[in-house]
């Protein structure tokens, strides 16, 4: 019988202590890998700064992030959710159906995207959109047909390139980074070999069909998806000579020991080229606010306004520090977050 | 009788030479012995490489390398007005602190290398983690009389300049490093001997809780630990009753038939069902359908409870079957009832094999990462203590496998190390709890 109360009696107080947990007081953000190390810089100094306690920074990539985002309103739901893309039409869609309907941008800053490989491996300095479009494209327009792509090394893409065997480590599709590098790297490669021309005049015009033929990745085993982090993406060029792999620019700062950058389109990245706007393949990260649950979830706002402010994420704040590229329109984000105003 | 005589040896034998088929035979029970000496050895050597990574690249978690540096309390940056008011001096964030910080360590530069190569105090950043902006203001919101005076501060030093301390960073590996360069390690190594950079145990590691990517020095596993303990009381409180239940209605009371064979071949099935598969189940019945909280080591022990059920039953089934009939006979003999007999009797004969068999499933749970991933327990979370046993349950939290995951992640290669600390202290519960599981059946295990 006691066995039988035992449990009785510790449901019954799992359920009293859930109905007790209703009012939460903190701050929970999910979402994009890429802004995971951003934000948890602030929230450390967050809740070292304020009385709030440190908000909660799940990762998952900003698809995932944002899917949770947009679940409902509600307690247990996030409040935050960090992207690493802008959010697409059709997850603000989702977003309204579940009742999701007042949503705050913030841009955070920019952040670039770098093609790193070992740094005793083969000589991988310098990169071309093209080089890549011609490397990992499934198929390729020949004399007005579509043909798989045959490309085995480096120097079948390019012969600048060394001849080694193409392999490649791309984000996996969950990520936002996998839709940058599509669009700033393979579909301009594609544009810049004159292939989607080709594909243009094969398909009868059909523009959308042609560039979704251009950011087609081969599937035969010399590009590989990585859904994990960039550490995965590390670890296996650490075990492949070869490799070329895709990382965010803080990720490659902290391992320059193992890592050589090369260059894309003749600039090398660092944070002083992307925010001129020369090296190429850069991206504005974001998150995205419930504006429903500021006023409910104490601290919200502040974290939103602690993130974006000039000691953060200005030039000389710790996230530039980090590898953030700082916003120069920080001032208007300020002032977005501050007037609560919705997309 | 031919067959007989068709088997006696043709020539005369003696029991001192082998014959060739005893021979054989004797060859192949050598051989078949080299084979299992050889699987045990390959096996130890296994255990001996593993346990070696793990000792020589997770010590250095244990220590870390620390910065003494007397720092001026400067009343005119940290209280303007000067009237002490504790609300006044709250509003000076972290970033009003960090150039007491630079100018002290500045002078103590200035003061032990000459000539100084660093041409500001900003540049001294580098040697500081950023966490000791952190530990100063605590310090001064809690003493704020100490405004206007020096005080002895022990900093932690950067990761980069623990890495050079510990062997992990060398002078080539930072030749393209922007957070620090060779002038910095200069500095270190000339402190180093003065006595004012040191390497010390690092208690905070094992109390600490979690820290931010740029941090990895700051970082610790006791707020992790703390959520794995809630979660293992979750996990103790429910599964050890329940279990213990269903093992004696099963065992003592249910009549034989097709739905308790049926039960029987369930949990033996759920036994085996990989824990990802609960972890999902949790994500959908707990948090999106009870609406528990995310993250919640409440969630994470219904979770793990489910994964330990079915270890808890089957070895309280056998512990209990272990029980000689005979005790059950006298029992009833003498007049007392089925239930008084189980109780009295059986069960008491039965708790040592049923203490193991919860041990064992716990330390399984607690090792357990793959259920947590989903229901939001890997991510920058373990960073607040609970407030309470109540928060303890119900606040975000991580768990201590789920915690060395997150660190394997991160970007800074100091983490890497921290994961591999963060191993030994989660094998050494294993080992722990192992141990006693031991201890509890050599003690009072009864033999009939």
């Amino acid at each position: 019988m006691s066995f039988v109360k035992l449990t009785a009696s510790t449901l019954a107080i799992a359920a009293v202590s859930a109905t007790a947990a209703v009012a939460r007081d903190n701050v929970q953000v999910a979402g994009s890998s890429t802004v995971l190390p951003y934000a948890s810089i602030v929230a450390e100094a967050f809740g070292e700064n304020f009385d709030f306690p440190t908000p909660v920074v799940e990762s998952g990539g900003s698809s995932a992030g944002l899917k949770r985002f947009c679940e409902g309103v509600g307690e247990n739901t996030i409040d935050v959710a960090n992207a690493s893309r802008k959010i697409k039409d059709k997850e603000i869609a989702a977003c309204a159906e579940a009742g999701v309907t007042d949503i705050i941008e913030v841009r955070i800053g920019y952040d670039g995207i770098v093609f790193a490989s070992q740094i005793n491996g083969p000589e991988f300095t310098a990169f071309e959109p093209a080089d890549w479009y011609n490397a990992l494209a499934a198929e390729k327009p020949v004399d007005g047909a579509m043909v798989a792509n045959t490309a085995a090394t480096w120097a079948d893409a390019n012969a600048n390139l060394p001849a080694v065997e193409i392999a490649a480590f791309i984000p996996g599709t969950k990520h936002g980074t996998r839709e940058v590098f599509e669009e700033k790297v393979l579909l301009q490669g594609c544009e810049d070999t004159g292939a989607l021309a080709a594909i243009l005049e094969i398909n009868g015009g059909d523009e959308k069909a042609a560039e979704a033929t251009c950011m087609a990745v081969r599937t035969d085993g010399k590009s590989v998806d990585i859904d994990g982090d960039y550490t995965e993406t590390l670890a296996r060029i650490d075990s492949n000579t070869n490799g070329v792999g895709v990382f965010g620019l803080a990720f490659y700062e902290n391992n320059t020991d193992k890592l050589k950058v090369a260059t894309m389109s003749g600039v090398a990245p660092s944070t002083e080229t992307i925010a001129a706007g020369d090296y190429p393949v850069s991206r504005p990260l974001y998150f995205y606010i419930k504006k429903a649950h500021i006023g409910v979830i104490p601290g919200l706002k502040e974290y939103a306004e602690f993130f974006i402010s000039d000691e953060i994420a200005g030039p000389d704040g710790p996230l530039s520090a980090y590898g953030l590229v700082s916003d120069p329109e920080l001032s208007a984000t300020q002032e977005l977050v501050a007037n609560e105003q919705t997309m | 009788m031919t067959d007989a005589t068709a088997n006696t040896p043709k020539h005369g034998t003696s029991l001192y030479t082998e014959s060739p088929r005893v021979k054989k035979r004797n060859a192949a029970e050598r051989r078949f012995q080299i084979y299992g000496i050889a699987a045990v050895a390959t096996g130890l050597v296994f255990l001996i490489v593993l346990l070696t990574s793990i000792l020589s690249n997770g010590v250095g978690a244990f220590q870390q390398t620390f910065v003494n540096v007397p720092i001026y309390l400067d009343a005119a940056k940290l209280d303007k007005k000067g009237e002490r008011n504790i609300e006044d001096i709250k509003k000076v964030s972290t970033f009003g602190y960090q150039p007491l910080i630079d100018d002290a360590l500045f002078a103590i530069v200035e003061e032990n290398v000459s000539p100084n190569p660093l041409a500001k105090p900003k540049d001294t950043k580098a040697l500081i983690s950023a966490s000791a902006v952190a530990q100063l203001r605590d310090y001064v919101i809690a003493h704020p009389e100490k405004i206007g005076e020096t005080v002895d501060f022990r900093l932690l030093g950067s990761s980069r300049v623990d890495g050079y301390i510990k062997g992990r960073v060398t002078r080539e590996s930072i030749a393209r490093d922007k957070n620090i360069n060779a002038e910095h390690l200069d500095i270190v190594d000339v402190l180093r001997e003065k006595g004012v950079v040191k390497r010390e145990f690092n208690m905070a590691f094992i109390t600490g809780a979690d820290a931010s990517e740029s941090r990895p020095e700051q970082a610790g596993m006791g707020v992790s630990m703390l959520g794995s303990l809630f979660m293992m009381i979750v996990v103790l409180v429910l599964s050890l009753p329940i279990g213990v239940a269903a093992s004696i209605y099963l065992e003592e009371f249910a009549p034989q038939n097709k739905w308790t064979d049926l039960i029987e071949v369930n949990i033996s099935n759920l036994a085996a069902v990989p824990s990802i598969v609960f972890g999902i189940l949790g994500l959908a019945v707990f948090i999106q359908f009870a609406g528990l909280p995310q993250s919640a080591p409440l969630v994470g022990g219904l979770v793990l409870t489910l994964m330990t059920l079915p270890t808890i039953i089957i070895s309280t089934r056998a512990a209990l079957k272990a029980v000689p009939p005979s005790i059950r006979d006298a029992a009833l003999g003498l007049g007392a009832s089925k239930m008084q007999s189980v109780f009295h009797h059986v069960l008491p004969l039965a708790m040592p094999g049923i203490l193991t068999g919860t041990i064992i499933g716990l330390a399984q749970a607690l090792g357990e990462t793959a259920p947590l991933l989903l229901i939001g327990m890997v991510g920058y979370i373990a960073s607040n203590y609970p407030t309470g046993p109540l928060a303890g349950f119900m606040d975000p939290n991580s768990a201590m496998p789920a915690q060395i995951y997150e660190w394997a992640k991160r970007a800074d290669p100091a983490y890497y190390e921290r994961a591999w600390g963060g191993i030994i202290i989660l094998l050494l519960f294993l080992i722990t709890m192992n141990i006693i599981a031991i201890i509890l059946r050599r003690r009072f295990e009864r033999r009939w």
